[in-house]
């Protein structure tokens, strides 16, 4: 097991530079590539029609009359090491890790991503733990109870959870709990450190909404895992046996049903850390989300390329995480 | 001897006190069981069980009955699809699709399984009758160890503390001759060979030293040098313990050496039926001699063998009419008036316990035994 840790996290670490490198490329590699100036390539940081001089300060700051490689060590050794922009009046430090400099807003990054991540991980958090439990104990009575009433109605909901897309439910919560018939929420995002009893309330319905979309595929896919999975000789040999029922469903079938779907939930997960774009808009909360559509608006390059960055990040640490969780359930893997 | 034990493990309460003196008698509960004349410790009548698809009512045993004495072995053959394992689920209570209709009677030890509480039948499941399955990769569970999975069996029926229990599967392993039992213990499923899987399947089944075993195809999974090793043991097994045993194949033979009583089927019935000196013999019925002459023999050319049967299994769902077998028989037109696509052949006696399921006459069937069938074997 230890050397199985020990190359999973080995892999990751090497996986983390091969994204960097892949994000680098992205930005800086291939609009040179398709031929576009270094002129050209710098005024799209600091908005249109800029001077001269402004052009050649970002030209100086990100390094783009240099050669690539120079480029992507300056790069890395921002992530690392920190580093230091002169543009406009006052010196800026971004300090380690520089996910970057908005020339446009002139700030870092890094702090920004900083400030919006606890509003961003607070509803990824709360979102997971809702649908988890909703989702997946869903799915397993309707398995349990196939074709029944019940199992037609959940199902029937969840088709509508996977269906409806994100904004309508947001929208539709918010309408009816906030605007208009029912005054109980007036949502804005409150620090769990200032009041985590604020923070929690006002988090339900962006919680709620996010997690209804999660929980009706969750419940669908653990169905269907719980289906197959009840299905197998493995089971047939926990009922020869004489166990209870409730003994082969919950020692014998569940663990092999759920097993799947840690990967799908990391994958899930990762995505929702890096911005829940819809939610956060629908509820104007300024998480990572806001924040990447900020940079995407503005067309302000480094903003966008530190969170596809953080985002990459977390489905690295995810998938290493689910990695490991996999290997302690699944002896074949760790064993093998 | 033997009708104490039934009596000890029939009260529930009783059996886990039971156990551990049952496990010492062993040995001499073989020996007595073997006796001649004992009471029939399984008696099936009349089984049918039909599963309600989609496509129509699948007949998957349809009117299936024998008897088994304790210690005795029981063949049942039959190609892929005539309804053996659906019998041997049902003699387990293991059909729990609410699609399965099951009806007839299934007496274990005098009592009666269909429709007896669901408790009482999951209480001698593992305890007074046990099951081994095809594929022991697939029967066993990957996240749990041998050993876990084998306690677990043992404490379903037995107040023991884990150690105790843990001794007991490691005996147990030791016994179906796994080297190291105590390290093995520990290994999982996927970590063994596939005869060392069927071994600790073995090991799983008889844990509680069951009256009854069931073996549905233990060996189709594995090589054939290992094959012959499970049926051995198997063997060894049921006379150290004097269990009955229900061996369920596609291949004759397996069941040729160990079988005392043969049950041959065909579309979800039996259309055979006999001691195993009978059925091999004098078999009485055309499907039959089809089985023997698909058996391997090493010492026989492939090309002058008989031609094994011909054709393929029928529907379950739409089961020919007649003789179910009258489309793949070379000897349908034997009978006279177009008989056997019109009337179901009724099993009949041929000689003393010997049954078959044909309309050709005793003498017909006699004269194409020994002239046609038996030379070419
Ligand atoms: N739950 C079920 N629902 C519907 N049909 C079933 C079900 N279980 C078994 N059957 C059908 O019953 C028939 C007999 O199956 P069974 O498994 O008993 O065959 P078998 O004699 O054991 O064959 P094999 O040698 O392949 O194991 C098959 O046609 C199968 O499709
Ligand atoms: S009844 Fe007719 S078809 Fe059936 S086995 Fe006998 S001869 Fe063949
Ligand atoms: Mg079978």
């Amino acid at each position: 097991m230890a050397a199985y840790i020990i190359r999973r996290v080995f892999a990751a670490v090497l996986l983390l530079l091969v994204v960097s490198a892949v994000t680098f490329a992205i930005f800086y590699l291939l609009p040179r590539a398709a031929g576009q100036s270094i002129q050209s390539m710098a005024a799209q940081y600091v908005g249109k029609s800029p001077d001269p001089d402004v052009i050649k300060a970002v030209i100086k700051n990100l390094g783009l009359d240099q050669p690539i490689y120079e480029q992507y060590w300056h790069f890395i050794k921002g992530l690392v090491a920190g580093a230091n922009y002169s543009f406009g009046p006052d010196p800026a430090h971004c300090s380690a890790p520089c996910f970057g400099y908005s020339f446009k807003t002139h700030t870092a990054v890094w702090p920004q991503i900083q400030q919006r991540a606890p509003i961003t991980f607070s509803l990824a958090i709360g979102a997971a733990v809702i649908w988890l439990i909703t989702g997946i104990s869903t799915g397993i009575l309707s398995a349990l109870k196939r074709g029944s009433i019940w199992d037609r109605l959940a199902m029937g909901i969840s088709l509508m959870g996977v269906s409806l897309p994100m904004f309508f439910t947001g929208l539709a919560l918010l309408a009816l709990f906030s605007f208009n018939w029912l005054h109980i929420w007036n949502v804005h995002y409150v620090s769990f450190v200032d009041n985590p009893a604020q923070w929690a309330w006002n988090l339900i319905l962006p919680w709620v909404s996010l997690a209804f979309l999660y929980s009706a595929l969750y419940a669908r896919l653990t169905r269907a895992g719980m289906l197959e999975t009840m299905g197998e000789d493995y089971i047939r040999t926990a009922r020869a046996k004489g166990l209870v029922e409730r003994k082969v469903i919950v020692k014998h079938g569940l663990r092999s049903a759920l097993t799947p779907l840690i990967t799908i939930f990391g994958m899930d997960f990762a995505l929702l850390l890096g911005g829940a774009v819809i939610t956060e808009s629908v509820f104007s909360f300024q998480g990572l989300g806001a924040y990447a559509i900020q940079g995407v608006t503005d067309n302000d390059l480094p903003i966008v390329m530190g969170v596809t960055l953080l985002t990459a990040f977390f489905i690295v640490v995810c998938n290493l995480l689910v990695d490991l969780v996999y290997a302690a359930i699944d002896p074949r893997v760790r064993l093998s | 001897m033997s009708d104490d034990t039934h009596k000890d493990a029939a009260t529930k309460d009783a059996s886990a006190a039971a156990k551990d003196t049952a496990a010492k008698d062993s040995a001499g509960k073989g020996a007595a069981g073997k006796a001649e004349g004992a009471r029939e410790f399984l008696s099936v009548r009349d089984l049918r069980i039909h599963f309600d698809t989609d496509d129509g009512l699948v007949k998957s045993v349809d009117g299936v009955s024998f008897d088994l004495k304790a210690g005795q072995t029981l063949g049942i053959v039959g190609e892929s699809g005539s309804g053996k394992s659906v019998t041997s689920l049902g003699i387990m209570g293991l059909h729990t699709s609410d699609r399965a209709r099951i009806s007839g009677e299934i007496w274990l030890d005098g009592e009666e399984l269909i429709g007896a509480d669901k408790q009482r039948v999951r209480e001698l499941r593992g305890q007074k009758m046990a099951m081994i399955f095809q594929d022991p990769l697939s029967a066993l569970h990957p996240y749990y160890t041998v050993g876990a999975q084998i306690v677990e069996a043992y404490r379903v029926h037995n107040k023991a503390d884990k150690k105790t229990a843990r001794k007991r599967a490691v005996e147990m392993l030791d016994r179906v001759g796994i080297p190291e039992p105590a390290r093995r213990f520990n290994d999982f499923p996927h970590q063994f060979s596939g005869g060392m899987r069927q071994r600790a399947m073995i090991a799983m089944a008889l844990v509680n030293n069951p009256q009854l075993l069931i073996a549905d195809e233990p060996t189709t999974a594995l090589d054939v040098t290992v094959q012959a090793q499970i049926l051995d043991l198997i063997r060894d097994l049921q006379k150290e313990f004097g269990s009955a045993v229900v061996m369920i194949t596609h291949d004759l033979g397996v069941v040729a050496e160990i079988a005392d009583r043969l049950l041959v089927m065909y579309a979800g019935r039996c259309i055979e039926r006999g001691t195993s000196e009978q059925v091999f013999e004098h078999p009485q019925h055309p499907y039959t001699w089809g089985l023997l002459g698909s058996m391997p023999r090493i010492d026989r050319e492939q090309t002058d063998r008989l031609v094994p049967v011909k054709g393929a299994p029928p529907s379950l769902i739409n089961v020919p009419s007649g003789c179910a077998f009258h489309p793949r028989c070379p000897y349908a037109d034997v009978p006279p008036d177009n008989v056997t696509r019109t009337e179901r052949p009724e099993l009949r006696e041929t000689t003393g316990g010997h049954f078959s399921a044909c309309h050709m006459t005793r003498e017909q069937r006699e004269k194409i035994w020994t002239e046609e069938i038996a030379p070419k074997l």
